[in-house]
């Protein structure tokens, strides 16, 4: 039988809701103030060393952010065979240290997505939320999320040996 | 695209239930009889009974009677597409956030080097 549970050790779990038909809300503690995990998500060279772990195999090409009210942001990504895959959208609110929010212009049923960043206790308890103009929106989007099946074959083969 | 049947919404009206995803997660490893999950969770048996009714309408959870005892199982539905669902979504938030936690570690380690106090 696979083993479901967290890896042990000192990583804290991360958790999945969808909250409602059209909200999915990701929550996950980080061990340290929430300025600095507020930096992480916001200064690009920071940001694509997380976003898309090097063990996916997926290479980001590039990455703008201008992180400030409707700044813009994109990413490209290389699919392979010379084809490539772009997310975009605009910042809508931005709030150091404590909230991030921007939309995803790829697709014309795109989310909203909201991070908050709330410090107790010298951790940040994360959330990151992805709401969908309809309950089909985020069936279709979040179902193959980013459009990237392959990108979950490798991770599924990545994450036995995570822990 | 995929296509998600309906049953979708009561799964994951089940799974909103965090008592709910910790049987999910238990019967993954293995089979439980009522009696274990209500220990296990510290509720009455009255109490598990309903999430384990819950789990069972939405196909998440079977159970059977063997003997005196109910057991339950992982329902077709928890092996399928939406538990897969979630859990692919959730294995790659998680790659990502242990990715993030080095990267904020990192951050942390170069203050402290820095001298700066926060």
């Amino acid at each position: 039988m696979v083993e479901r549970s967290e890896p042990a050790g000192a990583r804290h779990p991360t958790s999945v809701e969808r909250k409602s038909d059209r909200e999915v809300v990701v929550r996950r503690i980080f061990d340290a103030p929430a300025r600095l995990v507020f930096e992480a998500w916001t200064r690009p060279e920071l940001f694509r060393q997380w976003w898309l772990p090097k063990s996916i195999g997926l290479v980001l090409l590039s990455l703008d952010q201008d992180v400030r009210v409707g700044g813009t942001y994109r990413l490209v990504f290389d699919l392979g065979d010379s084809k490539t895959m772009a997310f975009f959208g605009k910042y809508i609110e931005v709030v150091p240290p404590s909230r991030l929010s921007w939309t995803n212009e790829e697709s014309d049923d795109g989310a909203v997505t909201t991070v908050t960043f709330e410090e107790k206790d010298n951790q940040t308890h994360l959330t990151f939320s992805e709401l969908y103009p309809t309950k089909e929106a985020l069936d279709r989007n979040i179902g193959s999320t980013e459009g990237l099946p392959e990108q979950f074959a490798q991770l599924d083969a990545l994450i036995p040996t995570l822990g | 695209m995929v296509q998600y049947p309906s049953r979708l919404d009561s799964s994951f009206a089940a799974l909103s239930d965090a008592t709910r995803r910790g049987v999910i997660e238990k019967l993954w490893r293995d089979d439980a009889s009522i009696t274990e999950l209500a220990e296990r969770f510290q509720m009455t048996l009255t109490g598990m009974k309903k999430h384990v009714s819950v789990l069972e309408q939405a196909g998440l959870v079977t159970t059977e009677k063997v003997g005196r005892v109910r057991i339950c199982r992982l329902g077709r539905g928890a092996l399928d597409e939406e538990w897969a669902w979630l859990e692919r979504y959730r294995r790659m938030w998680t790659a990502r956030f242990d990715a993030l936690d080095k990267v904020v570690e990192e951050l942390k380690r170069k203050e402290r080097n820095d001298g700066r106090k926060k």
